[in-house]
């Protein structure tokens, strides 16, 4: 102690402090950053070194030889294992031909594969990490409801049957998508869609959001009240149908009542 | 109390018999039943469009009336607590948790509301084709043009009080659908932002709206239709049904069934057939399933926000419209919205009017009681196809978003379709559909100078082959060569009889050059002469 507080006032003590206040915070950084890289964790930079080979094959046609991008494909930098989760899992990654929006097919890697290539691109830049489970057990339907209304509708409407926008583009229906991949498309906002993170939409209400989507606007888990549901897309098909069914088949029994006179008359 | 038949009194009258004697001393129901019972009702199948418009303003106004048992039109707020599980604890206005409550909780509620809606929407299509009937063969023709009014007032008002029914529930499309109102309402100029004050009783949305809806959706405008109806039927009896050309059908007569038992019959089954028909698809397909759409509130919105299809062609107009405004001296007019708004309004005035138009056009003042073949009046099936085509383009310009999810195309390029198929579409219509007519009408004057072909090739002893042509049927002969040809009016001199010079009026001009358009000789192709007729039978 003496020693120290005998050279506190040496000219390089400020030097020195600034050091190791410099050292800290980048090891508490280190700690605490939600980055895999940081940790070094032999295991998990094994999974790094693989996702890197599989991307390469894969995906860096499209994003670049280290994920900076091309004029194929945007920068992965920073996007996070969450992005690549969904994009992988939902099968819109690997891109296949170009067109107005990437859609969704089978997915083309298993899922450990996803989850190698994810911990590669999350070395890549801060972004954020795959939830876990406990993060989308599904909460309160009928709050998801109202927060589904307010915030989704708009683009996926009422009962996320999905919608057009501009361009051939548009926000796909939602039934079938399992709890996670919702998670992570709310808190990515994938292409066109906004993204909501953790500040605007806590995740509790995010749960909420899950429970709705995934029961009731689903006919396979909650039951279609008054017959068929039509897609649940509206007046539209309402009409399609009312014209075709309603008045349609009417006006074929006029013809056939008419016809059936016309015969008795004859005779 | 011998109750025995063997008594010598003289038998008492049955119960019915003593009831229609009863009836007839008060109400005079005898002479008019004779007078009327008897009344005689042509066949065709087209014929029967006014019944099913007819029959489901019944069932619509039956099934509304048990509605109204159980529905609150109230914008008081609420938190829900009833069976609909995903709605627990959701605060909504008393109107939408009514209606929650009709479909999850009133015995056969659910069947009624579907009943109810679904009947809306086939009555109005109903009217609808049987307005394009009534156009398409001239049967608003004098007399009929009054009730040709009659009828397309129903039609007016049966859309808005459709408008109306689905605007009640306060679900999020019934909001959307009443902003959409709001924001026509206000693109009016000058009187726009006074006219939604008065009709919300103050701001957007306000409380006194959905009250006030439910007074004109349920009485007003019912009452109003049910009075047309009656009188659109009295119209109908008292002018006798007009009918098609045939053996032993003229101006003078009606050839048909007797009202009284023949078409009574079968309109009675009829209409149980349409109850039916209705019931069947409203117990398995829903409609405007609320529950899904939750209660509305401004600040949400949902995609496939349309509205039902009879107004479709109005969100077709908004939707196209590219948004234009004009700012002048701190006032904004809102074209995008405003133009739209009267462009729905000449739509409706345009066919409205029509029979008027043309009526002026042919300057004829006789009667018609025979309808025509829509070929024989080609300029008037154009029109008429035209005017269709409008509206279908207007339609899909209304759905352009499902049509671009479902067929995998751009909205934007949909829109573009529909903005440029607004102006063309009609155009191209209309010279197809002339044309088409004028090729019938050819083919009609084939088939009488040179009968029908028969398929049958003969061959000539010097070797020639010829298709063996037979002979029209007398009858048909008839039907085909009924119609009046129309020549075109001249124009009235332009020196009288007296000598003095006279103006000759643009009216008249005018008149005389549309009336070329329709009966000259590029609209119509002449029917055979009896000459030509005699000199085609000789030949053969
Ligand atoms: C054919 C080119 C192509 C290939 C191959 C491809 N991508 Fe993409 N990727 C794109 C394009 C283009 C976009 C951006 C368009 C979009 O957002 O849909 C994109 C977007 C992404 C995104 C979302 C970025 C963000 O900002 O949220 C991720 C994550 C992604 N790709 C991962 C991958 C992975 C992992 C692979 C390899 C399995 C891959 N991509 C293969 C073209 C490609
Ligand atoms: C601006 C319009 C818009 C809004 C608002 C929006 N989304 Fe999306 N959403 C999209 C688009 C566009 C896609 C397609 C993205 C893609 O294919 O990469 C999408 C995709 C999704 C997917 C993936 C579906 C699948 O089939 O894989 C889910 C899940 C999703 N959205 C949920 C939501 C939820 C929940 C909300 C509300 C919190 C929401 N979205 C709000 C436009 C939107
Ligand atoms: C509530 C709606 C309506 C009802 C209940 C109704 C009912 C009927 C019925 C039962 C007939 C006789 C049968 C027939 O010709 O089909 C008829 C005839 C007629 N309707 Fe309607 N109609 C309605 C709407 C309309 C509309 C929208 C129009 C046109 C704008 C119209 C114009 C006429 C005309 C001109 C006739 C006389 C037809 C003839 O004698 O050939 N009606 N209507």
């Amino acid at each position: 102690m003496e020693y120290l507080s005998a050279r506190r006032r040496h000219p390089l003590a400020a030097l020195v402090a600034l050091l190791i206040a410099l050292a800290a915070t980048g090891g508490l950084y280190a700690a605490l950053a939600p980055t895999q890289r940081a940790q070094a964790n032999p295991a998990q930079s094994l999974a790094i070194d693989q996702g890197k080979r599989l991307y390469d094959v894969g995906c860096a046609s499209c994003h670049g030889p280290s994920g900076q991008g091309s004029h194929n494909g945007p920068s992965l930098v920073g996007v996070g294992a969450a992005a690549v989760d969904f994009q992988m899992g939902t099968g819109r990654m690997p891109a296949q031909q170009p067109g107005a929006q990437v859609p969704k097919k089978r997915p083309v890697y298993p899922q450990p594969q996803i989850d190698q290539i994810a911990a590669y691109v999350a070395s890549l830049g801060p972004g954020p990490a795959i939830p876990n489970p406990s993060q989308y057990t599904p909460g309160d339907m009928a709050n998801g409801g109202q927060l589904f209304r307010t915030n989704c509708a708009q683009c996926h409407n009422f009962a996320g049957s999905g919608g057009a926008l501009s361009e051939g583009k548009f926000a796909p229906e939602l039934r079938g998508v399992s709890p996670k991949h919702i998670y992570e498309a709310m808190l990515t906002g994938p292409q066109n869609m906004p993204s909501f993170p953790d500040t605007t939409m806590p995740e509790p209400q995010k749960r909420d959001i899950i429970a709705y989507v995934t029961s009731a606007t689903d006919p396979a888990t909650f039951p279609s009240y008054g017959g068929l549901s039509l897609g649940w897309l509206g007046p539209v098909p309402e009409g399609l149908f009312g014209w075709i069914f309603g008045l349609g088949v009417l006006i074929a029994a006029s013809i056939w009542i008419a016809a059936r006179t016309a015969k008795a008359r004859k005779k | 109390m011998s109750t025995t038949p063997s008594t010598s009194r003289p038998q008492r009258p049955k119960a019915g018999e003593r009831l229609a004697d009863w009836a007839d001393g008060r109400l005079g129901v005898y002479t008019l039943a004779k007078a009327n019972l008897r009344k005689i009702f042509p066949d065709h199948w087209s014929f029967m469009l006014g019944e099913i418009c007819l029959y489901t303003f019944i069932i619509i106004v039956l099934t509304g009336v048990y509605l109204t048992l159980f529905f609150t039109p109230s914008l008081n707020e609420v938190v829900y607590h009833g069976s609909y599980k995903p709605m627990t604890g959701v605060r909504m206005s008393e109107a939408f948790k009514t209606t929650l409550d009709i479909t999850f909780d009133v015995r056969a509620g659910l069947l009624m509301r579907q009943i109810h809606h679904w009947s809306a929407i086939v009555f109005v299509a109903a009217m609808f084709v049987h307005m394009m009937r009534i156009l398409y063969t001239g049967a608003f023709r004098k007399p009929r043009e009054v009730n040709w009014l009659f009828g397309f007032l129903l039609l007016f008002l049966g859309q808005f009080d459709g408008f109306m029914g689905y605007s009640l529930p306060d679900d999020l499309l019934s909001g959307t659908g009443i902003r959409f109102l709001e924001g026509a309402v206000l693109s009016v100029p000058i009187v726009g932002t006074y006219l939604t004050l008065f009709f919300f009783g103050g701001q957007f949305p306000g409380t006194a709206f959905i009250p006030r809806l439910f007074t004109i959706h349920i009485l007003v405008i019912p009452g109003i239709m049910a009075g047309l109806v009656v009188a659109h039927l009295i119209l109908v009896f008292y002018h006798k049904h007009t009918q098609f050309a045939g053996p032993g059908r003229s101006e003078r007569n009606v050839v048909g069934m007797p009202l009284m038992p023949v078409y009574m019959a079968k309109a009675g089954g009829f209409f149980f057939l349409v109850f039916g028909a209705l019931s069947l698809i409203s117990a398995f397909a829903q409609v405007n399933p609320i529950w899904a759409y939750g209660p509305y509130r401004p600040d949400q919105v949902t995609t496939d926000a349309q509205p039902d299809w009879y107004m479709g062609f109005s969100e077709g107009l908004i939707r196209i419209m590219p948004g234009w405004e004009i700012h002048f001296l701190g006032h904004t007019l809102e074209l995008g919205v405003f133009i739209p708004l009267v462009v729905f309004i000449l739509v409706l005035v345009a066919i409205a009017v029509y029979p008027f138009i043309e009526s002026w056009i042919t300057g004829a003042k006789r009667e018609h009681h025979l309808l025509d073949r829509p070929r024989n009046a080609p300029v008037r099936t154009a029109l008429a196809t035209a005017w269709l085509a409008l509206y279908l383009v207007l339609l899909l310009g209304g759905g352009n978003d499902l049509f671009a999810t479902h067929f995998n195309l751009s909205i934007n390029a949909i829109t573009w379709f529909v903005r440029i198929g607004f102006f063309v579409l009609p155009v191209v219509v209309f010279i197809v559909v002339k044309r088409w007519c004028l090729g019938l009408q050819r083919r009609d004057r084939d088939k009488v100078l040179h009968g029908r072909e028969t398929g049958v090739i003969k061959r000539l002893p010097h070797g020639e082959f010829i298709e063996v042509h037979e002979r029209l049927s007398q009858e048909r002969l008839h039907e085909l060569t009924a119609h009046d040809q129309l020549k075109p009016l001249e124009l009235p001199p332009a020196v009288d009889e007296a000598g003095v010079e006279r103006k000759v009026t643009f009216g008249e001009k005018l008149r005389a050059r549309l009336s070329a358009a329709y009966y000259g000789e590029h609209s119509q192709v002449a029917k055979p002469t009896t000459k030509e007729f005699e000199e085609s039978t000789h030949h053969h």
